[in-house]
């Protein structure tokens, strides 16, 4: 009962006063974490040092090269946006696959989203020199994010035409395909691993472990424009999930045009999916853990879950690289160890107390 | 006479000063972040120990260089803010160090970055050594460590000369799941085996490559090469597994087990790394080598 009538929810003019709430604590927590990252790492900057070269920035719209503007500007603030990007462009797509595919195993990275981009990136890594250098020439940054971004709409697609029957999808289907088509990946990763030179070997291990590392302004500049329209199209495909968590006719006979909700769905989150990879590696975890949480705190109303799924997952991900960066200084941890090491326990003990409180 | 004039004023003022930089500045009066096993063995070789601020997780020799200096973390991981914290004045890292990003970055911040070749030779090995010198303004002490690494490679070379009948030698990296993986061409291995005056037995290969049971019967290695793992543990042993045991190897138990960087940094003890590694292969070309060396 409680599905039909958050699908019923249609009014846009209904904006509960718990929505708002929980979307301003979690925006508050996320301009924390922000302010954290601006302010935390390896270098000791004091906040009041940081807080005049932000405004500095922002007024005179100069960089001002001491050591301290370089860090801020051009090495924690780039590296902060990504990581806000990469976060929620990773948690609104696994929040996105969920209601699409109306199982709660669905996830980027679990279906092969993630896995489709990283190979595409593999093969650019790994080929980019030898066999498509007649094409691309000297290889510019773009390749790769293009690359990757192909790579992830592909396999996506591939998993949703396989899945889908007569308008049906199968859920069964599609997490058996998704297994499959990660197989598959896999062994092309494994050929590339074995084709490639020592130095391209290492790339790929870079790429597969994930790393905010290395975020510049171009970046930013080039994952910003593919993410966003996620990010804006969640009200409209609130909407559609919602009706679909009753099913595709039914959906349908409310009148949502299921066949656009799914196409710009899958469109959206392999562009978010695959610029996400491209820039920072295949991140496991926040795509599938956050939803939940957020489903199980807040109730599965896709215009609640989808927003609030973005601002937690890039305050996760951005705190999770506080600490990649932090801890072992001047050293970095591959941060996908820490979204699972700082996740998984959370999910298993929110898990737990759930079971106890309520008994199924 | 200006530059002179100009030379001596700036000595003068680097004394003047030098009471009042922190001790560890006081060599060269650089700060450096030392990237690459090699690049580190070289800058204590210098004598420039006291400039660095900094190594990678890679800079295992000197024993010391990792208990005393900061660890910048793996040689491809680095990190930007974690390097730029330590205020060096110099990077100074070996070819595919990175993420090239990073790097840039680094070098945005007005540091100077300096690459060292990676060429698994003994022209590498000294180029090594004359652009760590150069980058650090240790010409002459630095021209003097060539002059000593070129002896020890004239040495091996003689010793090389002695042999009669090369051996075919098999380096194997890892023996994961009884799977060998061996140093092709193109490795750091195989560098290694020519100065030893072997034969590379994985030569069919290109680069690190795992080999087929089949792969290592064909290759009919006379010896196998192993690194020694780090806190003494014995390396597992190849000819317990089926494929090793037919090969001339195994009849003569000819596995020789050495310090990885040892064997693989090409850095100034190469020379006695490879003459070590030929020893081992032609124990009767010991005495020889000895009376030479």
């Amino acid at each position: 009962m409680a599905s039909l009538s958050v699908a019923l929810d249609r009014s846009p003019l209904r904006m509960p006063s718990r929505t708002l709430l929980v979307i301003a604590i979690l925006a508050v927590a996320t301009g924390l974490v922000s302010l954290l990252a601006l302010g935390f790492g390896a270098m000791v900057v004091p906040p009041g040092r940081v807080a005049a070269l932000l405004v500095d920035a922002v007024m005179t719209g100069v960089d001002p090269m001491s050591t301290d503007a370089l860090v801020i500007l051009q090495i924690r603030l780039p590296r902060l946006l990504l990581g806000l990007l990469v976060g929620a462009a990773l948690a609104v797509s696994g929040a996105i696959m969920q209601g699409l595919f109306r199982n709660p195993l669905a996830d980027p990275g679990l279906v092969g989203v993630s896995s489709g981009a990283a190979l595409a990136a593999a093969v650019t890594i790994v080929l980019g020199d030898t066999l498509l250098a007649p094409v691309f020439g000297k290889l510019p940054f773009a390749v790769l994010p293009v690359g990757a971004f192909g790579g992830g709409l592909v396999t996506t697609l591939a998993l949703y035409l396989i899945a889908t029957r007569e308008g049906r999808t199968s859920i069964a289907t599609m997490l058996l395909a998704g297994i499959a088509l990660g197989a598959l990946t896999g062994a092309f990763m494994g050929f590339l691993s074995f084709a490639s030179d020592d130095r391209q070997l290492r790339d790929l291990t870079f790429w597969s472990l994930g790393s905010l590392g290395g975020a510049t302004w171009t970046k930013v500049q080039a994952v910003a424009p593919l993410v966003l329209p996620v990010l804006l199209a969640t009200p409209f495909l609130a909407r559609g999930l919602n009706a679909l968590t009753l099913g595709e006719a039914e959906a349908f006979h409310l009148g949502v045009p299921v066949q656009r909700v799914k196409a710009a769905a899958i469109l959206l989150v392999a562009v978010a999916v695959g610029a996400s990879v491209a820039a920072a590696g295949v991140i496991g975890f926040v795509g599938i853990v956050v939803p939940h949480v957020l489903r199980m705190a807040v109730g599965a109303n896709h215009r609640l879950l989808l927003p609030a799924s973005a601002l937690l997952g890039a305050a996760l991900l951005v705190a999770a690289d506080i600490v990649a960066r932090t801890v072992v200084a001047p050293a970095e941890l591959p941060i996908g160890t820490l979204t699972a090491a700082i996740g998984a326990p959370f999910f298993l003990w929110l898990l737990l107390s759930r079971h106890r409180s309520a008994p199924a | 006479m200006p530059p002179a004039c100009l030379s001596r004023r700036m000595l003068l003022c680097g004394t003047l000063a030098l009471p009042f930089l922190p001790a560890a500045s006081r060599a060269g009066g650089q700060r450096i972040v030392s990237v690459g096993g090699a690049v580190t063995e070289i800058l204590y070789r210098l004598g420039r120990e006291g400039d660095i601020v900094g190594v990678d997780s890679t800079s295992q020799y000197p024993g010391e260089a990792l208990k005393t200096k900061p660890n910048v973390g793996y040689v491809r991981a680095l990190g930007a803010e974690g390097i730029l914290s330590l205020k060096p004045s110099l990077v100074i890292a070996v070819e595919g160090a990175g993420p090239p990003d990073v790097l840039r970055l680094v070098e945005g911040a007005g540091i100077s970055v300096v690459k060292v070749p990676d060429e698994p030779s003994e022209e590498g090995v000294l180029r090594r050594i004359a652009i760590v010198s150069r980058a650090v303004g240790a010409e002459e002490v630095g021209a003097r460590l060539v002059q000593e690494v070129r002896d020890g490679f004239a040495t091996l070379a003689a010793a090389r000369a002695s042999i009669t009948t090369p051996k075919r030698v098999l380096f194997i990296l890892s023996l994961q799941n009884g799977r060998p993986l061996v140093g092709g061409r193109g490795t750091t291995a195989d560098g290694i085996l020519t100065l030893a005056g072997a034969r590379n037995a994985g030569a069919t290969l290109d680069g690190w490559k795992p080999l087929s049971e089949e792969g290592v019967i064909a290759a009919r290695p006379d010896a196998v090469v192993m690194m020694s793992r780090h806190g003494g543990e014995a390396a597992p042993d190849p000819f317990a597994l089926p494929a090793f045991s037919a090969t001339p190897a195994a009849r003569e138990r000819a596995l020789i087990v050495m310090d990885g960087l040892y064997l693989l940094g090409f850095g100034p003890r190469t020379p006695q790394a490879a003459l070590d590694l030929l020893t081992a292969l032609h124990p009767q070309a010991l005495g020889k080598a000895a009376e030479r060396g």
